[in-house]
């Protein structure tokens, strides 16, 4: 677990591209990692079209009739994975059913969903490169929309600082909950995957008990919070038509507080550094211990921060389930977008567009909504993969035809 | 799952070195063991009404042997195990200063010491008697998907390759268990068709591990992403249009074993089961011997600590892993089936975190089968008891009842068991 910089675990070297003449243009553009990553998504809509296919009413109605009438089977398959995946981009990207400015609201969406997955991501991100892998996201994305909550329901305050307030209990209260696993791994070196895991479950009972307390629920019968109040509201950037509001900028500040963190500043460089090696970073004089709290503390902030988003962005009230699988989700959001900021971002966005688009695949193409866990997973399978998908991908396939070496190819 | 070097072991003295160098006195465990008896005393002895009885009940209805449910006194009671729980901790603080080893028995004894004063605070003045039996049998049922996830954890992670994936094994064997015994309407045969599933999740995972030398963990994570899609998208399309014929599985039936099921009190808690249970018996039996005294077991644990050495003397390091992921695929995936085995109709995320929480048993256990075993009891007993005092009514919110496996959890690995050493190659694929 030493290396998540790259997603080839440590030993795994890779074997020199570098031929007598060095590697030709075709070589090179076949092996380019955004051809990968195109190829990876391509391959993984084209996995889980297999399953929205079959599971398919009219397709299997067909398929009893396969072998006198095949075309049917075919079209209905068709039929099922285009209507799937155009309600998907309608959902996501660009609504063209639509009038006017709404045609473009599907895009804004997925931005909004993917501020908290950007955060939490980021957090993530942090850990995994300083060596510690952090499952506690859920957790601490929790008890940061908890800390928000309070703020934002119990005081009453003016406009700006009142939004302030609400992320910096936010961060610290994620911060905080995170903090646990890094003291104890390095107070008594108890497993950060054993401790993060219990935490998440334990800030789930803890939330839960706490809307059952006035210091959340403050009246009403249901276990949930009261609406925060609007000066604790994150303000809507498009106006209010669209749901988007400045998380996204703040998300993006993040990524680049983050980038400037863990690759310019000291401190980065020891993170980095007990990521690579603990041994060596204790050698060489960095208080690894510390860096474990430090790691956690910066993680748990994120993460909490991006629980505060969605509190004060877009849900406004609090349940024990506000966190959804946001945790989980932006585990395989810093998997896939490889720990690095930017590539967190994209990554974000990327399963932010799946959750915007999957609601209306649900209702306009009948396509339950639990495919995007599988078309998620296909994905970053995919991509930690590239000799696998150099494989699968046709394209690949005929290039070695033409001269292209697929045992070549960076691992 | 990071490798932890201390070069200081905490508690054993290396005897050449007495009188030279002495190693530090680990205090983590004196201060856990008194501060959690002070807190018995006080909360569990003296703060309980002096007034109140507790009542137990040691037999259910049916049994053989029926004992009476019997009161005792609920001051004295909790007073006398707390007092002797601060004895052990005092004892077991003289050890350490002595430099002496302390023995496992004595965090077992404590902590069910503890436990014991908890009940009886607990049940204090409840009109309801606590039925020890329920108690014990549901821990025990409870614990048993834990104990097989935790087996395929120490079967893969000896032999080199970490499972994060045992919660998408034990899904894939629970969904693959419902509907193989609701077609068939044979229990027996979703128990036959569970470990396919979890064994075809190990393949993949070692396939990627080995073939393509991905992260180990990310593969596991994303494995239980994709088998959760999966049941889902599966449950949701598939097994909802018919639900008679593909999600009502038949019930395994309980098969008691002559004579020793009519032990009093241990009889129906360990010999009145299902026969997955007695699998789980015998796999954890059998695998005890096997991984620390067969030929078998010692290769698998070459392989998982030295590869290279391994490699050297002949043994087929990546075939081995191969296999044994594979085997411990299916054996997670009988957890599955475990989980389903009271004719349970399958539902979205039936193993809401379990193979994590088996994980966690694995790492609790030290990688060995009777650690796991043990560990996965911890987690069960505390769900069943979480179980049995909701329905009694507790003066504890149900909310806190249901953290306590995960709060033993944080204090038993960072209090007793601290620095665990996993297998040294564990996450390092292997290449000459």
């Amino acid at each position: 677990m030493s290396t998540t910089d790259t997603l080839v675990a440590p030993s795994a070297k890779p074997s020199t591209p570098e031929g007598p003449a060095g590697p030709g243009v075709l070589q090179r553009v076949l092996d380019a990692s955004w051809l990968t990553i195109v190829l990876a998504i391509l391959l993984a809509l084209v996995a889980s079209s297999v399953l929205i296919a079959a599971a398919n009413a009219e397709v299997q109605a067909a398929a009893g009739y396969f072998f006198s009438r095949p075309a049917d089977m075919l079209g209905a398959a068709w039929d099922a994975i285009y209507s799937a995946y155009s309600a998907l981009f309608r959902g996501a990207v660009f609504d063209y059913e639509a009038e006017g400015v709404r045609r473009v609201r599907p895009i804004t969406e997925t931005m909004t969903a993917s501020v908290p997955l950007i955060l939490a991501g980021l957090g993530l991100a942090v850990a995994f490169r300083s060596g510690l892998f952090n499952i506690g996201a859920q957790g601490q994305v929790l008890m940061g929309a908890a800390g928000a909550t309070f703020v934002g329901i119990t005081y009453d305050l003016p406009i700006v600082v009142h939004v302030l307030l609400s992320c910096l209990a936010a961060i610290s209260v994620g911060a905080l909950w995170a903090g646990i696993a890094g003291f104890l791994k390095a107070r008594t070196g108890a497993n950060e995957v054993i401790v993060t895991i219990m935490l998440n479950n334990i800030a789930f009972y803890l939330v839960s008990f706490l809307l059952t307390t006035t210091l959340l629920r403050q009246g009403g019968t249901r276990p949930i919070s009261p609406e925060v109040a609007g000066t604790s509201l994150m303000p809507r950037m498009l106006g209010l038509q669209f749901r988007l509001h400045w998380g996204f900028v703040v998300a993006i500040l993040a990524a680049v507080l983050v980038w400037w963190l863990m690759e310019r500043s000291v401190l980065g460089f020891q993170f980095r550094a007990v990521g690579a090696n603990q041994r060596a970073a204790r050698t060489a004089g960095i208080r690894v211990n510390l860096v474990f709290v430090l790691v956690m503390l910066v993680a748990g902030g994120l993460a909490g921060l991006g629980g505060a988003m969605q509190i004060l962005g877009t849900d406004r009230t609090l349940q024990a389930s506000s966190a959804g699988s946001i945790g989980f989700d932006a585990i395989t959001v810093a998997l896939l977008g490889r720990s690095k900021p930017v590539g967190t971002v994209l990554a974000a966005l990327l399963f932010g567009a799946l959750r915007a688009g999957s609601p209306l695949m649900q209702t306009s193409a009948d396509t339950p909504i639990d495919i995007i866990l599988v078309i998620q997973a296909s994905i970053v399978l995919l991509i930690a993969a590239p000799v696998l998908v150099r494989e699968l991908s046709p394209l690949h396939r005929a290039a070695q035809l033409f001269g292209y070496r697929m045992k070549e190819a960076r691992a | 799952m990071s490798i932890q070097t201390d070069p200081v072991p905490s508690r054993i003295v290396d005897p050449a070195a007495e009188g030279t160098v002495r190693a530090r006195i680990a205090w983590r465990g004196p201060v856990l063991y008194l501060g959690t008896a002070l807190v018995a005393l006080v909360f569990f002895g003296l703060l309980t009404p002096s007034s109140e009885t507790t009542r137990f009940m040691v037999a259910t209805r049916d049994d053989m042997v029926q004992i009476a449910p019997f009161a005792v006194p609920s001051q004295a009671t909790a007073l006398v195990l707390s007092v002797l729980a601060l004895g052990l901790a005092a004892w077991a603080t003289w050890l350490t200063v002595q430099r002496r080893r302390v023995r496992t028995w004595v965090p077992l004894t404590f902590g069910g010491l503890v436990l014991l004063a908890f009940l009886v605070w607990v049940m204090a003045g409840n009109s309801n008697a606590l039925p020890l039996t329920v108690l014990l049998t549901g821990a025990l049922t409870l614990s048993v998907p834990l104990i097989f996830g935790a087996l395929s954890g120490v079967l893969c992670e000896r032999s080199g390759i970490i499972n994060i994936a045992i919660e998408g094994q034990l899904l894939g064997g629970a969904f693959l268990a419902v509907v193989v015994a609701s077609l068939t309407d044979n229990p027996y045969a979703g128990l036959v068709a569970a470990p396919v599933a979890g064994a075809l999740v190990g393949l993949v995972l070692v396939m990627f591990a080995v073939r393509y030398w991905i992260d180990q963990i990310i593969v596991g994570v994303v494995l239980n992403v994709l088998v959760i899609g999966v049941t889902n998208y599966l449950f949701s399309t598939v097994l909802t249009q018919n639900p008679e014929r593909l999600n009502s599985p038949p019930r395994l039936p309980t098969l008691p074993i002559p004579v020793l099921s009519e032990i009093p009190v241990l009889g129906p808690v360990l010999f009145k089961h299902s026969l997955v249970v007695y699998l789980m018996y015998v796999a954890v039996a059998v695998l005890q011997v096997m991984v620390f005294r067969s030929r078998w077991g010692l290769r698998m644990r070459a392989v998982g600590e030295h590869p290279k050495a391994a490699d050297t003397v002949g043994i087929k390091v990546n075939r081995t892993r191969v296999i044994n992921t594979v085997l411990g695929g299916a054996v997670a995936g009988l957890g599955g089936a475990a989980l389903v085995s009271a004719g349970l109709a399958f539902t979205k995320e039936l193993t809401s975190g379990k193979g994590y929480i088996a994980l966690a048993a694995m790492i609790l256990g030290r990688w060995s089968p009777k650690g796991a075993l043990a560990a996965a009891l911890l987690f069960g007993f505390a769900d069943s008891l979480r179980q049995v005092l909701n329905n009694l009514g507790s003066p504890v919110p149900s909310q806190f009842l249901s953290m306590l496996p995960y709060l033993a959890t944080i204090f038993a690995v960072a209090g007793l068991v601290g620095r665990v050493r996993p297998p040294a190659a564990e996450g390092i694929p292997y290449t000459k």
